[in-house]
């Protein structure tokens, strides 16, 4: 317990400065009030507006523990978003629709973690293919129009509460810590790392890191239909064009800002989602915060660099040096000290 | 005296890795530094090269005191260093390599031609006849080696350090760059030589100094201690091994015990012809062959890494399923493979979690092996086969190679696998863990498994060995048992077709 608390603590202090200084600006920002039956506020609407980002993070933690990337899922929510649509405007009912969403981001799972896992391709280029070719896919689902709905059950998904709070931020919270409990309570966990390190040796060991790879990309598509119901849900629509535009960059930023190396091998999900909840902070403070709006992607691009910088391991390492001479004077100095009294 | 070291001290979190060491080396001389694995070598000499800061004492080079912050100062400095695994750029040719970021230039643009003289200037003295034109990757390691030596002797010129040359050359090659060697000696540069090889040791080095736990233990001529010595000097105590191997071999009893698996017909072409092979109980096969003879192909096939196109594996019940590792693990086999780095280990993760790994993916992942056990069992083996670490929570990767070998054993041992195949066990291992890894193989087959041991040392074969198996040109070609179990034997029977070829062109 001591030790996942310690992994997150860069990210949590993180996310902690950065809302003092949104906060420094707009005094208003950590705010929250209870109107109607459920909680509002900035920092709501943070938990809220970031729930596709930090969804999209699960499963790209995942992957890119697997040493993998996955360029698509932007895509797939866009697939899976317009599959809904589709499916609950021509009266499907619920169950259905919700079915046929997850079942879409499954199968571009599937798809890409084949030509990755059996086919041998880099995940960057098996993945470009799906990111590319997807949108075409949705657009032919939407038949090119924003394929609208009015069906309050599935708009419960991007707009509803449960606990007062947002349906979003309830669905990223469950799934994160479904996950993680998935991930560390079985062996699924530490197959993955294994795998992301070294392939070749744990396939040597037995791991059958063929089915795993396939599975993980699975996984990250799942992720991306949630993200791309939760999307689709909230503007009653699906939109293929801008549905989960660029948010594999945001996605895998998350992972990075969490910690993970882009090398493989240990991973923690609890650092992924609080590093999109650090990039949603970052846009919605901005936003609030009063900033014309041509400023926000330069401020967010700042504020991002500095988070890397401060948190590479380079800066850690001579910020430990730094550290253990400064002591190593005052010890110097308090024995000298102490020679010169007696 | 180019280079003197004193009193110098480098600590890690948990451990000390220098302890107040002293080291000197002279003009003109080839320096042997020796010592287990773990014993503090790579640390001091990451230190002289500026890759490790000292904690404390000082480093002097020609009398003035240096504090190298990075490799390419230390090589401003003087101090050049060539490594095991060739730290320079195959991709480019061996003239761009040598002139490298020092480029001639002309109006601006690099000179070709200028560089190509340039490059067999300094290759001039080697001995060497090579194109510099062609890419470096394209000539042998040994030839990559001296091009290295060269790089950092223009460079650098006063000190040269070579970490474990001669790790992956032959015979001929370890000499050639042995004449290398000799004429810079003669040439007046101060050289460290790191090896696990004492041999060379004693056929190159004019001085050599012992490192154990950190310390210096001793400084003296080469010619001046004998071999014995040298190594009670880097153990802190005495081998048996002689008489262990005397008793393998006139046990007679192995050929009586039942048969735990036999391969028939087996093989690939290609990769390996179809041999037969019995495996009985407790029994150590060895398989003797050189390099690219098909040694670690025939035990990758075995284990499913390649599947083989004719015949089976058998055992009492019938045929054993290994067309993947999977399915040879389920049938109770394990394998160590040759390259500890790329098939062995997983560096990033713990000894525990390395231990537990095989057993983990036999479980299947909705098993997870409880914690408690894992713990146990990564005790157990560290104490059992002796795991120098601070402890099971440390990643394997910074382990020596010496004690990852023996975390990979403990995957497998932990397995309790009927049939082990042990491809270079002992490779790049010091001699303590060596013999410690030779012990356990005997121990192991007395508690009744089986294990067919590849190596390059006819020694070591020899002295675990209840049969000896000679691969030669991808064919198994000789079957050795008994007084047969000794290096002229198997010599004769690897250089056979050799011989025979010899006649033939003759």
């Amino acid at each position: 317990m001591f030790r996942s608390l310690s992994r997150i603590a860069p990210q949590l202090i993180t996310l902690g400065a950065i809302v003092l200084l949104v906060t420094a600006f707009f005094p208003d920002f950590i705010l929250i009030g209870y109107e109607r039956e459920r909680l509002v506020g900035p920092i709501i609407d943070v938990l809220k507006r970031g729930a596709p980002v930090a969804l999209l993070a699960i499963g790209m933690t995942l992957v890119i523990a697997t040493r993998g990337i996955d360029l698509s899922v932007g895509t797939v929510m866009a697939i899976s978003g317009a599959i809904g649509a589709w499916a609950i405007s021509s009266g499907l009912g619920l169950a259905p629709t919700l079915a046929l969403a997850i079942g879409a981001g499954l199968l571009c799972g599937l798809w890409n973690g084949c030509l990755v896992a059996v086919i041998g391709i880099q995940p960057i280029v098996a993945t470009l293919i799906l990111m590319t070719s997807g949108r075409g896919i949705a657009q032919l689902i939407t038949e090119g129009r924003i394929l609208t709905f009015s069906d309050p059950s599935f708009a419960f998904f991007g707009s509803g509460t449960l606990f007062g709070m947002p349906f979003p931020a309830v669905l990223w919270v469950l799934l994160a810590l479904v996950v993680t409990l998935l991930m560390r309570r079985t062996a699924l966990g530490i197959l993955v790392e294994a795998i992301g390190v070294n392939r070749s040796a744990s396939a040597l060991a037995g791991v059958n890191a063929r089915v795993l790879l396939i599975a993980v990309y699975m996984a990250a598509g799942l992720c991306a239909a949630f993200a791309g119901i939760v999307a689709t849900a909230d503007i009653r629509g699906a939109d293929a064009n801008n549905t989960g535009l660029w948010l594999e960059l945001d996605a895998i930023l998350a992972v990075v800002i969490g910690g993970n190396s882009l090398l493989g091998g240990r991973f923690s999900i609890a650092a992924s989602v609080i590093g999109a909840m650090i990039i949603q902070t970052i846009d919605t403070g901005i936003l609030l915060a009063g900033f014309p709006s041509e400023y926000n992607l330069v401020i967010k691009a700042g504020l991002v660099l500095i988070i890397l910088v401060v948190q590479s391991p380079n800066l850690a390492q001579s910020w430990r040096f730094v550290k253990d001479e400064s002591r190593r004077r005052r010890e110097r100095s308090y024995e000298a000290r102490k020679e010169l009294r007696s | 005296m180019p280079l003197t070291i004193r009193s110098l001290s480098k600590s890690f979190p948990g451990a000390k890795a220098l302890d107040c060491v002293d080291f000197d080396l002279r003009a003109g001389e080839v320096h042997a530094l020796l010592g287990e694995n773990g014993a503090g070598k790579s640390t001091l000499i990451k230190c002289l090269t500026g890759a490790y800061r000292r904690d404390s004492g000082e480093i002097m080079l020609n009398g003035e005191a240096i504090s190298p912050s990075s490799t390419s100062e230390a090589q401003a400095l003087g101090i050049g260093t060539v490594y095991q695994e060739v730290n320079l750029l195959p991709n480019l040719t061996v003239a761009q390599n040598l002139t490298f970021g020092r480029e001639p230039r002309r109006f601006g643009f690099i000179d070709g031609t200028a560089q190509r003289a340039e490059a067999r200037r300094m290759l001039s003295g080697y001995g060497l006849d090579i194109d510099v034109g062609r890419d470096l990757g394209a000539y042998s390691v040994a030839i990559q080696q001296i091009v290295a030596i060269a790089r950092a002797v223009e460079l650098s010129g006063k000190v040269l350090i070579l970490d474990e040359p001669t790790a992956s050359l032959d015979a001929d090659e370890t000499r050639m760059l042995f004449d290398v060697v000799r004429s810079l000696r003669e040439k007046g540069l101060g050289i460290v030589f790191v090896s696990h090889f004492l041999d060379q040791v004693f056929e190159l080095t004019d001085r050599l100094t012992v490192l154990r736990n950190g310390r210096k233990i001793v400084t003296e001529e080469t010619a001046r201690l004998d071999r014995v010595r040298l190594i009670e000097h880097m153990l802190g105590r005495e081998l048996s091994m002689t008489e262990d191997a005397a008793r393998r071999k006139t046990d007679p009893n192995v050929a009586t015990r039942p048969e735990v698996v036999r391969f028939e017909n087996f093989g690939r072409s290609g990769v390996v012809e179809p041999f037969d092979l019995t495996v009985h109980r407790g029994e150590v096969i060895g398989l003797a062959g050189l390099l690219g003879s098909g040694r670690t192909e025939t035990a990758e096939l075995m284990f499913g890494v390649r599947t083989a196109a004719s015949g089976e594996a058998r055992d009492e019940t019938g045929r054993i399923a290994h067309a993947n590792p999977r399915e040879a693990i389920a049938s109770g086999f394990g394998f160590a493979p040759e390259d500890r780095k790329t098939d062995g280990i997983i560096a990033e993760l713990s000894i525990r979690e390395n231990i537990i790994l095989a057993m983990q993916a036999r479980r299947g992942w909705a098993k997870p092996i409880p914690r408690a056990e894992q713990d146990r069992l990564a005790a157990d083996y560290i104490e059992k086969l002796d795991i120098r670490t601070s402890g099971p929570e440390k990643p394997i990767g910074q382990l020596s190679g010496g004690n990852q070998q023996k975390v990979v054993l403990a995957r497998w041992l932990a397995m309790n696998p009927r049939f082990l195949i042990l491809d270079e066990p002992t490779r790049g291992i010091d001699v303590g863990a060596h013999a410690e890894i030779l012990n356990l193989i005997r121990q192991l087959t007395d508690e009744g498994m089986s294990l067919l041991v590849i190596s390059s040392e006819l020694d070591e074969l020899i002295a675990v060995s209840n049969r000896i198996v000679v691969v030669r040109d991808r064919r198994h070609v000789a079957e050795l048992t008994g007084d047969d179990i000794a290096t002229g034997p198997i010599v004769r029977a690897i250089a056979a077709e050799a011989a025979a070829q010899a006649e033939k062109v003759a």
